[in-house]
């Protein structure tokens, strides 16, 4: 491509790009205008946050009362209780995911057995792909008060059964155990794609140089890991304010028993935009969300940043 | 070499282990729905029934039209919306990953900023009424799924790899842009787009959110929003009443059950295409980052 003669100093604009590849511009626009109207044109509806909004008036017309249905929320005592336990659940599905999907991803790459190591690496890998609508069908087979396994078990050996279903104390527990159930096969091949793309050569000089399978895991597998693990972790503190709204939802739904170790912005959220029909209240916890969110993705990538230049995401 | 044996022995002793913890809750979701409701009612949920029966599967096959109904929906708009969502991901992607195109950059940008920042729940929900997606079909097709720049960024990534050589001699050759796109790179990129499509087609199927936000009219119920209703009333039966009294209002424990197992059949038997792909896209993914 020659450079541009002085004489013809027109301006590549954008519309001379437009004109120049027509059917690429045509081709991006659906996405485009999609995310256009669902990712951009949503944010003036921030605003509501700082009204009293009345559907009938609309968001020209509603009254403005400034940061009160912020105070109203953060003087709520529900504030400190589902922000403690969004990042208390998230904060521990972090921590044993990654140990669980790390301890397998290493000992399904031990594996000699071909069969062996697809049939498995299938079976973790295969509830991923239920619905949490499911999952929580599964969970109430297990838990259910009155025919629930566990309960039937505990009754075997001579325990009195439990009511799981009106205690808020294990539910943290079993929260978190779903999600690393749920996840660990998905995450253990992201790692073990990592494990793979391992230089053979550094396990071979360790072999001749005499080490054992406990001794190559510990000085070679789990070091050249670690940058993978890191910027995973890092990345999903990022996400530390959000949960997964089905996984919660379709688990605990609206028993109200269990809201105290339970009950997550999203959750909580949903439940004042719904139940109480309150938008503004309801969009000033969101907005509370989305900007400590915001700022956690920034400060995480920064640090991923830090740690390791190439892998940041932007 | 007995050293190497022990660690072999205990690593898959411990997977086989891991394994199993995955599969038989699943299997007692199986068994309970070919139990025999009585023995449910006495024994509770349990791997060994004392009796099996189909009298379950019989009433969800004979009576249930909401079900039939439910099933339709979920089936349509995961075809439709997966169909459509891979198509227009596909299109941005090739876009994105043209060179021709000084632009792409900025573009991507405009993507990119809103998997950072996203306004929430409140105004998703206004704009979807603000649209009329309420109570009809397109409110559980276009919302939330139809597109995600995410799958944008792993087709651009693609689709970016492959030869320049062979995009140039098209050009000299005289292929235009179009022909280019539809003729050459599509079917070039057809593995990331099978990735891609797979995604999007489980993220419908599964998908329930948009139908507890946006529908409450009992004929456009998916299937994942029907199982949810199901137990949702059952609890709130059970909350009231506090004990099983119910029995004849509920479905019966055997016949929930079997709708769930129906609601994963169609997961179970592409399960192998499913895994394949999605590791593969998974793969490419991680790498690229």
């Amino acid at each position: 491509m020659g450079r541009a003669k002085p004489e013809r100093t027109k301006r590549y604009t954008i519309f001379t790009d437009i004109r120049k590849n027509p059917v690429s511009y045509l081709l991006v626009l659906p996405a485009m205008l999609y995310t256009f109207i669902f990712g951009y044109m949503t944010l003036p509806y921030m605003v509501i946050a700082f009204q009293r909004f009345n559907y009938a008036k609309g968001i020209f017309d509603s009254e403005w009362v400034g940061f009160k249905n912020f105070e109203f929320f953060f003087q709520s005592t529900a504030a400190t209780m589902v922000t403690w336990n969004t990042i208390k659940l998230n904060l521990l599905s972090i921590a044993f995911g990654t140990v669980v999907a790390l301890l397998f991803a290493i000992l399904l790459n031990e594996v000699r057995s071909h069969v062996f190591k697809r049939v498995s690496q299938s079976t973790l890998l295969f509830p991923h792909f239920l619905s949490w609508i499911i999952v929580s069908y599964i969970v109430y087979s297990l838990f259910a008060t009155e025919h629930g396994l566990i309960n039937n078990l505990l009754q075997t050996f001579g325990f009195d059964p439990h009511n799981w279903y009106s205690d808020p104390k294990p539910w943290t527990w079993i929260l978190v155990a779903l999600s690393v159930w749920k996840e660990t096969g998905m995450s253990a091949v992201i790692y073990l794609a990592a494990i793979t793309a391992i230089d053979d050569s550094l396990y071979e000089a360790a072999k001749i140089d005499g080490a054992s399978r406990w001794q190559q895991i510990k000085s070679i597998t789990l070091p050249m890991l670690m940058p993978t693990v890191s910027i995973l972790t890092l990345l999903a503190i990022g996400k530390i304010f959000y949960s997964d709204f089905g996984m919660i939802y379709a688990i605990i739904g609206d028993n109200g028993m269990l809201y105290s170790t339970t009950d997550v912005i999203d959750t909580y959220t949903f439940r004042t935009l719904r139940t109480s029909g309150n938008p503004s209240i309801a969009m000033a916890i969101g907005m509370y969300q989305s900007v400590v969110g915001f700022v956690l993705v920034l400060t995480a990538n920064w640090a991923v940043k830090k740690f390791n230049r190439d892998s940041a995401i932007f | 070499m007995k050293k190497i044996d022990w660690f072999q022995l205990v690593n898959t002793v411990f997977i086989f282990l891991f394994a199993l913890m995955c599969t038989l809750p699943i299997l007692l979701v199986l068994i309970v729905s070919f139990s025999d409701e009585q023995s449910i009612l006495q024994n509770g949920y349990s791997f060994f029934p004392d009796r099996f029966s189909l009298e379950a599967y019989r009433s969800v096959f004979a009576s249930n039209e909401q079900l039939l109904q439910s099933y339709a929906v979920s089936i349509g708009v995961t075809l439709i919306g997966t169909l459509a969502a891979v198509t227009i991901t596909g299109m941005a992607g090739y876009t994105l990953a043209n060179r021709q195109v000084r632009y792409r950059n900025p573009i991507a940008l405009f993507f990119f900023i809103t998997m950072l920042f996203n306004a929430g729940l409140v105004p998703w929900y206004m704009m979807n009424d603000l649209l009329g997606f309420k109570n009809n079909l397109l409110a559980l097709i276009i919302p939330t799924l139809i597109f995600s720049p995410f799958n944008l960024f792993l087709v651009r990534n693609f689709m970016q790899e492959l030869p320049d050589a062979l995009l140039e001699s098209a050009r000299m050759d005289g292929a235009s842009d179009a022909y280019i796109a539809f003729r050459i790179v599509f079917p070039l990129s057809m593995p990331v787009l099978a990735t891609v499509a797979l995604f999007y087609g489980l993220g419908y199927w599964n998908n329930w959110f948009n139908a507890i936000m946006l529908v409450d009219k009992e004929s456009l119920y998916p299937l994942q929003y029907l199982l949810y209703k199901m137990q949702s009333e059952i609890n709130m039966i059970n909350q009231m009443q506090g004990v099983a009294i119910s029995n004849t209002l509920a479905p019966t424990e055997s016949f929930k059950m079997a709708v769930a197992i129906i609601t994963i059949g169609p997961i179970v038997l592409l399960y192998p295409f499913l895994q394949r792909f999605i590791i593969k896209g998974l793969v490419i993914g991680a790498v690229k980052g």
